[in-house]
């Protein structure tokens, strides 16, 4: 300002000036977002000493004064976070009880597993198509065959040694196959013209929406023995996938539902007009659209059910969080439940956390390839 | 099928050729197997239960419970009902779900509204704060919270005090109590008037506003009379109220008003993990709106408070409550974890110890779903009611 | 393709039907080539699983003599880890042969569930256990304790009733799993923690030090735990039965794990020859090899040998015999003569 009022210039004359220091580089970038005014800065400030309170502690407690080697509870004298514990138990948060020597067939199908994932979620990878089919339809067999065993002399390994993360991602992913088909099924059934097969979907919609998933599970364990007819009986694992199923399904029709509203009347208006019939106008032009469109919300829906099979601890299946809560009760670890349920928490957290991220990622793709 | 259609009727359309007909051949088929499907579960359940010699039907709601619960909101002791029982698990889910939901909708607010503030630290907090939240199962955020705070409160001979009549140990907070004496009916018979009257004050200045233009100070003055009309009632009725306070009596305190740390725990992981969802409606519902409706405000000549206020949240509800209430209900449905921890909820009380001691599998965990189910379809039907109401008329 | 489905779905009914002749469930078991047994979801001295995957325990050990017995080996058994809830279901499906899974017997439970108890492996009791620093030595003294509850299904209403009957009043605090009750209890969220004796003394282990609390002499109800099997197949209930029987009576007769070689070559004993199977009745009346209860002892023990084990001092739990010693030394455990 003093500057203006001392000299003056000819217009056209003004000489191009740097911009003020405070406004550029760093200090500009601190000004504009920390410090633009009083209330900022004392926000800044208050942020700073959230970050010193949680961080500072966290970080001198898990890293700094935490014990790493050892074999005992002896070894954790620091003060600091045991994690003794959780490398002693690794194997088993990881593979339940499974037996030790098969667990190459869990790493086996842990690598297919990722292969598989890799093939359908990298963009650059093609013939996406038969992916989509061999994730359905043989990942799974092949996955019951390699961890069931029993077949092609593979020793058997019942389902009640099944546990640890092995098992959270056998329910979630098996609960996402198996619930797939049918949440379609049930999108298209609600967006059918016949009122007897729309009823049905949206009741079975919504009776499933409306419900926590621990009854659903309660259903399955307790009520599910007495429909059937009697002697047929099922393993719990299976009768918890099929509470899973039924429930999940629900989820996936609503997302599915979502994607057939999102495509333009004229879609359909153009395969009627081609003489295609009801299969062939959805499975070749309606949903090969509608189901690129709600990949992301199918994420997500896969997603809060990874998160929800840890319910399953409550109907007594040993799941990543049970069986960590299963090792918390071992007298010779008594004591270290932060560490563990801290463990437990990153495990979750890095999964559903990438899933998030993946998400975002396949939005924004979509986003500019689709909306006009 | 023939040769020159010209000449000939066409030949009739085989049934399942002709769509309509095809489409209720569909649909009776579909009928007949879900009724198919409904009389086999049925049939075999009939058997199994015969079978097994469990009895049916809802009799056992009349018999005596006989056991005690944590946290009764209603009158129940042992010899009360498995039917009371249901009520008090009921009304249990209700309140903390209650109190889950408004303390979620204040932190989700606060997080959303930060998460957009212009302050780049206050921005990535909150952003942390709800990836860590939001990607971690509800169910070990529940465990952590009560058995990682357990410990930390005293024992209750140690309790904290405050003021000598608040005190807080690992068996809960205890609050003085109010104890109500006679007179105090018209201190809420007050109340009730001042809510009729604001109501009123309510209809009248925003038709005087519409017909004149001039605004009335319709906060305060509600406020005011919210306030004022019942103080003014229990100072006449000579202060009808006196308080129970809590003290320690052998083992543990008694008296007042007892919070438990169950009901603490599952509403603050419950508040905390669904605000976390909340935040990122609150902030999607506001950067909705099109910037271009504050540049508009402002060169009205609103100002920022005016305009957020009058402009951008109206606006921005739109999109927020459909997506808050079906939080809310996720909140509700989440609740039934209360298991996990003990807190007496639906779930733990009556599909639990109910069930335990009943063993009619089929009829408590159909009331169960039947509530939940109940609940939630309220919910959304009133969602779509306001949907309608404020949906956008467009021309 | 619906024809199909209904083609397949009643073909599996049929290959699946209910096995209701007698002997029917030894002759599944047989041609399973193993036992299906449930066990609780883990529960020290009675089922746990270890890090290996291993299940031990006194419930486990009944599995393993009921295997050994038909198999000749102990060691083809499965569990199935099952809760409370589902434990009868389990049963009465077919999911599992045997529910050995710490279960009270009752009149309601044998004669309304369509099961059978077979014996009882177990005499237990509902207890109190208590924090030293608590000063209290009876349980007449816990009016208006806050009490953690195992969530159960008779544990509920004794606790009641017992304060009921005593005019005490008393905080509930009801957990749905035993892992959970004991941490509620170690945290301090109760004074008392209530279950069967036997469970007290095995939750008490867990505890960071086990000395700081006590258990109360008050025994509050009968809770005699034992085998469960499916009503209508005689056969398979006798041979679970007469599993613990042989238990019971090897005990009785001096034999154990240790010995029962050497018995058998040397005994002149009519009494453990009729026991190993050496004369008398043998393996007949049960259908089973004759040197049934030869294995039972040789691979899992004899019943003494059983609770030292699992429960009694060889192990954690540290429990005395009480009532589960046998009728020859002041206890309860009285088994029918092999003859």
């Amino acid at each position: 300002m003093a500057r203006l009022s001392r000299q003056q210039y000819a217009p056209g004359d003004h000489p191009d000036w740097e911009p003020p220091a405070s406004s550029v580089g760093v200090l500009g970038w601190l000004r504009a977002n920390l410090f633009s005014s009083w209330f900022n800065s004392a926000l800044t400030f208050l942020g700073l000493y959230i970050i010193y309170l949680v961080v500072v502690p966290l970080l001198d407690w898990a890293i700094l004064r935490a014990d790493w080697s050892g074999d005992s509870r002896e070894a954790c004298s620091s003060g600091g976070a045991c994690w003794v514990f959780v490398r002693i138990r690794f194997e088993q948060f990881m593979y339940g009880l499974y037996p030790s020597s098969e667990y190459w067939r869990i790493n086996l199908v842990a690598g297919l597993m990722v292969a598989t994932m890799a093939w359908l979620t990298v963009p650059r990878i093609p013939y996406k198509r038969y992916g989509v089919v061999f994730a359905l339809f043989f990942f799974p067999v092949i996955t019951a065959q390699l961890i069931g065993g029993g077949n092609f002399g593979l020793s058997e390994v019942e389902t009640t040694r099944w546990g640890g993360l092995t098992l959270t991602l056998i329910l979630a992913a098996a609960g996402i196959v198996a619930a797939f088909p049918l949440g379609i099924l049930l999108a298209l059934g609600r967006r059918s013209q016949m009122p007897i097969v729309r009823a049905f979907s949206v009741a079975y919609i919504e009776l499933w929406r409306g419900v926590p998933l621990i009854t659903v599970l309660f259903m399955s364990s307790v009520m599910l023995p007495l429909f059937l007819p009697e002697g047929v009986n099922f393993d719990k694992l299976l009768r918890a996938l099929i509470g899973i199923t039924l429930f999940q399904a629900a989820y996936i029709a609503e997302v599915v539902r979502g994607g057939l509203q999102a495509i333009p009347q004229g879609q359909y208006e153009a395969a009627d007009a081609l003489g295609l019939s009801y299969w062939k106008k959805m499975g070749l032009v309606i949903l090969p659209q509608a189901l690129k469109m709600v990949i992301p919300g199918i994420v997500n829906t896969f997603n809060e059910l990874f998160k929800d099979t840890t319910l399953v601890l409550i109907i007594g299946l040993l799941d990543l969080l049970a069986i960590i809560q299963a090792a918390l009760e071992d007298p010779k670890w008594l004591g270290y439940s932060i560490e563990g349920y801290l463990f437990a928490a990153t495990v979750f957290w890095i999964f559903c956390f990438g899933m998030s991220r993946y998400s975002l990622a396949i939005e924004r793709r979509l986003h500019t390839g689709h909306r006009r | 099928m023939s040769d020159n259609p010209d000449d000939k009727a066409p030949a009739p359309t085989l049934f399942w050729r002709d769509p309509r007909k095809r489409g209720w051949l569909v649909q009776a088929f579909v009928l007949a197997a879900v009724v198919g499907l409904f009389a086999f579960i049925f049939d075999n359940t009939l058997h199994n239960l015969e079978k097994r010699g469990i009895s049916t039907g809802f009799g056992f709601l009349q018999n005596e419970a006989g056991f005690g619960i944590l946290q009764t909101l209603i009158d129940y002791d042992e010899t009360h009902t498995f039917g009371r029982t249901f009520l008090v698990g009921l009304l249990n889910t209700l309140l903390v779900s209650a109190i889950g939901i408004v303390i979620a909708t204040v932190l989700g607010l606060v997080i959303g509204v930060a998460r957009l503030s212009g302050n780049w630290i206050i921005s990535r907090l909150a952003g942390v704060y709800i990836e860590i939240f939001r990607n971690i199962p509800l169910l070990l955020q529940i465990l952590f919270w009560y058995f990682a705070m357990l410990p930390l409160l005293p024992h209750p001979r140690q309790s904290l005090a405050f003021w000598e009549s608040v005190f807080l140990n690992k068996r809960g907070l205890y609050l003085p109590g109010p104890v109500t004496e006679s007179g105090f009916g018209w201190v809420l018979a007050a109340l009730a008037v001042a809510i009729l009257g604001v109501l009123l004050l309510w209809r009248w200045a925003r038709r005087r506003q519409d017909g004149t233009g001039r605004t009335f100070p319709v906060f305060w003055t509600s406020a005011a009379m919210l306030v004022g009309l019942p103080l003014l009632a229990f100072g006449l009725a000579g202060m009808p109220l006196s308080w129970d306070y809590p003290a320690l009596k052998g083992f543990n305190f008694r008296g007042g008003i007892t919070v438990i740390p169950e009901l603490v725990a599952l509403a603050l992981a419950l508040a905390i993990y669904t605000a976390a969802y909340i935040a990122e409606i609150v902030r999607s519902g506001i950067q909705s709106v099109s910037h271009g409706q504050t540049e508009a405000a402002y060169a009205l000549g609103l100002k920022p408070g005016t305009t957020l206020r009058l402009v951008i949240i109206p606006q921005a509800m739109r999109v927020i409550i459909p997506q808050l209430t079906s939080q809310y209900l996720n909140l509700t449905k989440n609740s039934s974890l209360a298991p996990a921890i003990g807190y007496p909820d639906l779930v733990a009380v009556f599909a639990g110890t109910t069930l335990n001691q009943t063993g009619q599998a089929v009829e408590i965990i159909g009331i169960t779903m039947g509530v939940y189910l109940t609940i939630s379809l309220t919910i959304s039907a009133f969602m779509n009611w306001y949907n309608r109401r404020v949906a956008l008329v467009e021309r | 393709m619906l024809k199909r489905i209904l083609a397949m779905g009643s073909l599996l009914a049929i290959s699946t039907l209910p096995v209701t002749h007698a002997g029917a469930t030894l002759d599944a078991v047989k041609a399973k080539g193993y036992l299906q047994c449930g066990v609780t979801t883990g529960l020290a001295g009675f089922s746990a699983a270890d890090e290996k995957g291993r299940w031990t325990g006194l419930d486990v050990d009944t599995c393993r003599a009921v295997a050994a017995a038909v198999f000749g080996d102990a060691d083809k058994v499965r569990f199935t880890p099952l809760t409370a809830k589902e434990r009868f279901t389990a049963l009465q499906s077919g999911e599992i042969d045997l529910l050995s899974r710490n279960t009270t017997w009752t009149l309601t439970r044998d004669t309304n569930l369509g099961l059978n108890f077979t014996g009882v492996n177990y005499y237990d009791g509902q207890g109190f256990m208590v924090s030293k620093d608590l000063g209290v030595s009876s349980a007449r003294e816990l009016d208006g304790a806050a009490i953690c509850i195992q969530a159960g299904t008779t544990t509920e209403l004794n606790l009641a009733d017992y304060f009921r009957t005593h005019g005490m009043s008393y905080t509930p605090v009801t957990y749905d799993k035993s892992d959970e009750t004991v941490k509620g209890f170690a945290a301090g969220r109760c004074d008392v923690l209530t279950s069967d004796q036997s469970q007290l003394y095995a939750l008490r282990i867990k505890l960071d030090d086990p000395e700081s609390a006590i258990v109360l002499p008050e025994v509050v109800s009968k809770e005699p735990l034992g085998p469960v099997v499916r009503n209508g197949d005689e056969d398979w209930f006798k041979i679970v039965r007469w599993s613990l029987f042989a238990m019971l009576n090897a005990e009785e007769l001096g034999v154990s794990s240790v010995n029962v070689e050497q018995m058998r070559e040397t005994s002149k004993d009519p009494g453990i020859q009729r026991l190993l199977g050496l004369s008398g009745i043998k393996g007949q009346g049960l259908e089973l090899s004759d040197d049934w209860a030869y294995n039972i002892v040789k691979q899992v023990g004899n019943y003494g040998e059983m609770f030292e084990r699992n429960v009694g001092m060889g192990s954690p739990l540290k429990i005395s015999r009480g009532l589960n010693a046998l009728w020859t030394d002041g206890g309860v455990q009285y088994a029918p003569p092999i003859r």
